[in-house]
């Protein structure tokens, strides 16, 4: 467990160095890839608390990446142009400030998670697998068909929003409130783990019936997991589409939750830095794979079969030993 | 007034019932013991006590609830604690973390069951699945007294533990009944542990109670034809 903090800690540390050495050698892409993957690391840190701890492979956390992206997206749209969300019956106005849009992001994630919960955790395996899928497809066609909001051309962002006191244009600063943000999830994540809620969920996972016996019900467990899961790869979503200034029905697509979902597995499932581990590899292969080839992706696959086959507990499991590996 | 009361419990798996009609009572801070040979409906009843199965006809009513429609985790709440047939702990999870997951407030707390079984506090930080039998099934005990319930129920709690850990299970047992005066629901087979504790007994023979009465007046008789000793 020790060897495991201090893996986590030299990531951490890593993935705060290589950005602020590409500042004092003005890199800003390398800044921008940085930012890249905490972010994608912070909706991994969402799905693992789903999928770590609480044993739901949800292959629909896209909806909730893309629902944080369009809550930014639509806010943002509405304070470009100038024009009210909503009129009557009061008046609702587009927001370019970033912790109002976060709050938007987080509130409207839950409650999709809250929806898509309660639906389909009465399932499980891989029942629960597809109705996950099903969710999320049904938004991405939404998001396709909704001309107000630039259907499948998707939404652009022409200024990236503000936060008080920061110039987030600055690739340094927006890179500083994502990791602060990543951090916090982390420590999030930590302490629910830890908590009786993270530790029965936990017990539930593996055996659901003697949970029940002791006055706890796996169901509201499970559910309450999938909204706080769904809340932060909400904000996560919103922070994407701030990065990219650019919102898109993409965001929503299977593959996107199919990628989260990756970094999960490359990083180790259940694994607290699994997800920046995982994120940080998968950028990494992208920039440089993608670099030499357009099908890198077939190399990604090759990684993630090694993976399942010889490293279950991913890269962190790898590092710091099998003893605590998810099983 | 009783705690639990059971009347005309029938009870199925699939198309063959299991139990016929079974009524008891239990009273706040009774010791009751289930007997009865294996297969006759023990751990059936506790199982539709704790409505891990469904109940066909009857009534089962604990601290004027009506257990019947309840699902098993809010019977739990009402405050029946369960420690389950050949123990169960929670595998992945360390000694402390199993008390403490569905720990609710009240008497008993970390430090309470500590006392009662030393070994779970020098276990601590072990996971349950490391654990001896004797010590897995102390750890059962101490989650589901960590719920804090009004009936503890224990179904075969010494069952398959060495002689020496018996002994220590059920010096515990007793010091749950004269210092804390919990209700307890007992299934076991020693009758000579029981005879020390239990206040009545019920006999159950093909899913129907055949007898009832002070555990002082089970003759030799009776306990040869339905137990079997």
């Amino acid at each position: 467990m020790k060897r495991e903090t201090l893996i986590n800690a030299a990531l951490l540390l890593g993935l705060l160095l290589v950005p602020l050495w590409a500042y004092v050698t003005d890199e800003p892409f390398t800044i921008t890839l940085a930012t890249k993957v905490a972010i994608l690391a912070l909706a991994g840190v969402g799905l693992n608390i789903a999928l770590g701890l609480g044993g739901l492979v949800s292959l629909g956390h896209a909806a909730f990446f893309g629902i944080g992206g369009y809550a930014m997206g639509i806010l943002a749209s509405h304070a470009q142009s100038y024009t009210p969300l909503m009129e009557s019956p009061f008046l609702i106005e587009g927001t370019k400030s970033m912790p109002v849009i976060w709050v938007t992001a987080i509130l409207a994630s839950a409650l999709a998670a809250l929806v898509i919960g309660t639906l389909s955790l009465r399932t499980s395996g891989v029942y629960f697998i597809m109705i996950t899928l099903a969710f999320g497809q049904m938004l991405f066609f939404f998001a396709i068909s909704w001309p107000a909001y630039g259907g499948e051309d998707g939404l652009s962002i022409y200024v990236r929003n503000g936060f008080p006191g920061m110039n987030t244009l600055d690739p340094i600063q927006f890179f500083a409130l994502c990791f602060a943000l990543l951090l916090a999830a982390l420590w999030f994540s930590h302490r629910l783990a830890n908590a009786p809620f993270g530790l029965a969920l936990n017990a539930a996972r593996q055996s659901p019936a003697r949970v029940e016996t002791v006055g706890l019900s796996p169901f509201h467990l499970r559910l309450i997991a999938f909204i706080i899961s769904g809340a932060i790869t909400g904000l996560a979503g919103a922070l994407f589409a701030d990065l990219n200034r650019f919102v898109s029905p993409n965001m929503l697509s299977w593959q996107t939750s199919g990628e989260i979902m990756i970094f999960i597995i490359l990083g180790g499932v259940g694994r607290l830095c699994g997800p920046v581990a995982g994120a940080a590899l998968f950028i990494a292969l992208e920039h440089f794979l993608g670099g030499l080839s357009e099908f890198w992706h077939i190399w990604l696959g090759l990684l993630l079969l090694l993976v399942v086959l010889f490293a279950r507990g991913g890269l962190i499991g790898v590092l710091a030993g099998r003893q605590v590996a998810h099983d | 007034m009783s705690l639990l009361s059971l009347s005309s419990l029938s009870a199925f798996y699939g198309a063959s019932q299991a139990l016929f009609d079974v009524s008891f009572d239990l009273a706040e801070g009774e010791v009751l013991a289930l007997l009865g040979r294996n297969g006759m409906g023990k751990s059936t009843t506790i199982k539709s006590i704790c409505r891990m199965m469904p109940v066909a006809s009857g009534q089962l009513v604990f601290d004027d609830h009506d257990l019947n429609r309840l699902p098993s985790h809010k019977a739990a709440r009402l405050g029946i604690g369960l420690v389950p047939e050949g123990r169960r702990c929670f595998p992945n999870l360390n000694v402390y973390e199993n008390l403490t997951a569905a720990a609710r407030p009240g008497h008993w707390d970390f430090a309470r069951v500590s006392k009662l079984f030393p070994r779970l506090a020098e276990r601590r930080n072990q996971r349950a699945a490391t654990l001896s039998g004797g010590e897995q099934q102390m750890l059962a005990i101490g989650r589901a007294l960590m719920t804090n319930p009004r009936l503890l129920i224990l179904d075969e709690a010494t069952e398959g533990l060495a002689p020496i850990v018996r002994q220590e299970i059920w010096a515990a047992i007793r010091t749950l009944k004269e210092e804390t005066g919990m209700a307890i629901l007992l299934v076991d087979k020693s009758l000579f542990e029981l005879s020390q504790i239990a206040d009545r007994a019920v006999i159950l023979q093909r899913g129907a109670d055949v007898w009832s009465g002070n555990f002082g007046d089970l003759t030799e008789e009776l306990s040869s034809r339905y137990i079997g000793v």
